[in-house]
């Protein structure tokens, strides 16, 4: 008899969004035509726009499809659960899968479809949801597009693309509006869409234990521009956004869009924590589009991570915790109008 | 849960190396033929084994009337194979999409699919065609008569090809995928999103809904006697009773073969009252559903199985695992 084969890896998804005219397909024909010795499975909107001939490129028709029970949080896309289960009939002939939607498209029911269905999430890991944004125009889409800010929110690594057509005053100011938006995002200023694709595919970014790659302090309260790069500007804009001014850094509280972060040093009662999370997504969850944590239970050697889409949480013990690690707890929310003191009270009452 | 120790008929597998991922599997009388999920099929002779390429691509799906296989590829190309390997391209998917469903019906008439439309090649070798509202997710053929199922979001379709009436639809919100008709042809059946199978009694569209399911179910299929539907999606084989007017309406599915692991796919007997059950594990097991009775015919090594299938006798069973591995059992 031979050996039992091991179950094979799960191929890795990119999700690849942005607003109409971002950039995308730039980026796209750049990942096909650049020697990097890896292959991909590309899932596009349109047919003809990319312009590398290559057989695992498919059409996709974007059918977003809503389960019986009218849960707007389990809707998936029908076309990619069975593009996917086509796909995965041919592994062996790429390495990871890229889907890009179009412009208008909210992500949340790509994200969710690797979760909710169990054939596609038993074959491939959602990798990153990487959001290509306009340096010049996205302020004003992040106003008038609902979609436009639901991308940047989703994001695991954004592209700020068209730099070179800003000021450096416009660039601090529409980072800025995206870190009001979303501050754990990775940001790449880009021209052209040229970057390096390392920095967009098989990042891992869902895999939670790159939270820790968040600075800590990223991870206060009120802290909510920290890129690597920080921008002196002084420069005081006047809409309907507030913003107010840290020690030179330039901040904004998106009216509609916002991220609560919790750290804690105390353990966590498991017993307290999922009914409370679980409540939570079930009743909040329709303005949660992501969460993320991970946790110092009580008593437990390893550490506890979790993510969620809107309603879905998928979680699970993820490795010992390390003789020299600091042995806290970090939660995140990015979502609207959310429930802030709601949730930093909840949170505190899991604290075993 | 611990599962008893049952016979095996091990040694009486012939093993197959198909080196392929396995997407179905049929039978020319004797001779069963793996199709491979990517480009090929293979035979499996009294003396060896034939390897013929038909599509320039992955095979998304096949279906056999026992005097041909047709397969739609990813190459946009409806083929089908004869016993001696000999192939013709039935159809070409114009913008070379993907042919995702086919079916074969009465008088030699073929149905595919590819995006919204279902297309059906009557025996004149006219086609005819109607779009659906969603992209197709399952084609059946009625056991009578030229009438095609079309399962597709929020319903299902039944479609006389040769007369010029729309479609009747079944509705029922939700994203419908397989789907199958009794062989008394009084119900209409769905496999959903959702974990559930979704049904209909034909003559008043009277809706059924069948939960419990743990994932997903893949595979359908009836027993010789039609008395009962086959489903996997559980860690169990689970069978609907269909032998009364309202079928399982209010009834409860016989559930037998409990495992650790989920039922990928099931094949019925094409005479008797035995299922064959394979499980994501690659177990594969007969189970007859008298008195639940169980013999392996394969042993549990984490492939998942990924195609069942008897030849017309009931005499062989051939199965096939998503990494490759097959095998041909003599009864």
């Amino acid at each position: 008899m031979s050996a039992i084969p091991a179950a094979p890896e799960k191929i890795p998804v990119t999700v690849l969004t942005g607003y109409l005219g971002a950039g995308k397909t730039t980026l796209l024909n750049r990942i096909l035509s650049e020697p990097h010795g890896k292959k991909y499975a590309v899932i596009v909107n349109e047919f003809g726009e990319i312009g590398i001939d290559n057989e695992l490129v498919v059409n996709a028709d974007e059918e977003v499809f809503e389960m019986n029970n009218g849960c707007i949080c389990c809707t998936v896309r029908g076309d990619l659960v069975r593009i996917i289960d086509g796909l995965m009939r041919r592994k062996g002939k790429f390495d990871a899968i890229i889907v890009e939607t179009t412009g208008l498209a909210d992500p949340a029911p790509v994200a969710q479809t690797f979760f909710m269905d169990e054939n596609v999430g038993a074959k491939t890991r959602l990798d990153a949801v990487v959001t290509v944004a306009d340096a010049k125009w996205l302020k004003d889409r992040l106003k008038d597009a609902p979609e436009a800010k639901n991308q940047i929110a989703f994001a695991d690594v954004i592209l700020l693309n068209k730099t070179d057509l800003v000021t450096p005053a416009e660039l601090a100011e529409v980072e800025a509006r995206i870190r009001a938006i979303n501050p754990y995002a990775r940001l790449h200023r880009t021209v052209r869409s040229q970057v390096d694709i390392a920095e967009v595919l098989e990042r891992n970014a869902f895999d939670l234990d790159r939270i820790l790659d968040i600075e800590p302090q990223f991870l206060t309260a009120d802290s909510h521009d920290h890129d690597h790069d920080h921008h002196h500007d002084h420069d005081h804009g006047h809409d309907h956004h507030h913003h107010h001014d840290h020690g030179g850094l330039k901040h904004y509280h998106d009216e509609d869009m916002q991220s609560i972060s919790i750290k804690t040093d105390k353990p966590i009662d498991p017993d307290k924590f999922f009914p409370w999370v679980q409540n939570l997504v079930a009743t909040d969850g329709k303005d949660i589009l992501r969460s993320k944590g991970i946790l110092n239970f009580k008593d437990d050697p390893e550490r506890y991570v979790f993510q969620g889409v809107h309603m879905i949480l998928d979680g699970d013990h993820q490795r010992k915790w390390k003789a020299d690690e600091t042995r806290d707890s970090r939660i995140v929310f990015i979502g609207r109008q959310l429930p802030e003191d709601k949730i930093r009270q909840g949170f505190a009452g899991c604290i075993a | 849960m611990a599962e008893a120790p049952i016979p095996s008929l091990a040694t009486r597998v012939r093993p197959v190396k198909a080196e392929a991922a396995i997407v179905g599997v049929h039978f020319f009388g004797a001779t069963p033929v793996f199709v491979l999920g990517e480009e090929a099929l293979l035979y499996i002779r009294s003396e060896d084994e034939d390897r013929v390429a038909v599509h320039g691509g992955g095979i998304l799906v096949s279906a056999s009337d026992g005097e041909r296989i047709v397969t739609g590829g990813d190459d946009g190309k409806l083929i089908a194979t004869d016993i001696d390997g000999e192939h013709e391209v039935i159809a070409t998917d114009e913008k070379k999409r993907w042919i995702d469903q086919v079916a074969l019906g009465p008088d030699n008439a073929v149905a595919w699919s590819a995006g919204k439309t279902a297309n059906v090649r009557t025996k004149k070798g006219e086609v005819r065609s109607v779009d659906a509202p969603s992209t197709v997710a399952g084609l059946c053929f009625a056991p009578k008569g030229l009438r095609l199922a079309i399962a597709h979001y929020n319903g299902a379709s039944l479609w006389f090809p040769n007369a010029e009436a729309a479609p009747t639809k079944f509705e029922w919100k939700g994203s419908h995928l397989a789907v199958t008709i009794s062989p008394d042809g009084k119900f209409l059946m769905t496999a959903m999103q959702e974990s559930t199978l979704h049904g209909w009694r034909i003559t008043d569209a009277k809706n059924m809904r069948m939960s419990g399911y743990s994932a997903r179910v893949r595979s359908m299929n009836w027993t010789a006697d039609g008395k009962f539907l086959a489903t996997s999606g559980s860690e169990q084989l689970i069978l609907w009773p269909f032998d009364g007017k309202d079928g399982p309406m209010g009834r409860q599915p016989t559930m037998l073969a409990p495992s650790t692991s989920r039922v990928a796919v099931v094949a019925c007997h094409p005479k008797q009252p035995v299922v064959a059950t394979g499980y994501a594990d690659g177990r594969v097991v007969l189970v007859r559903i008298d008195d639940g009775a169980l013999i392996e015919a394969r042993e549990a090594d984490g492939q998942p199985v990924s195609a069942l299938g008897w030849d017309g006798a009931g005499r062989l069973l051939a199965f096939g695992t998503e990494f490759g591995d097959a095998g041909i059992l003599t009864l």
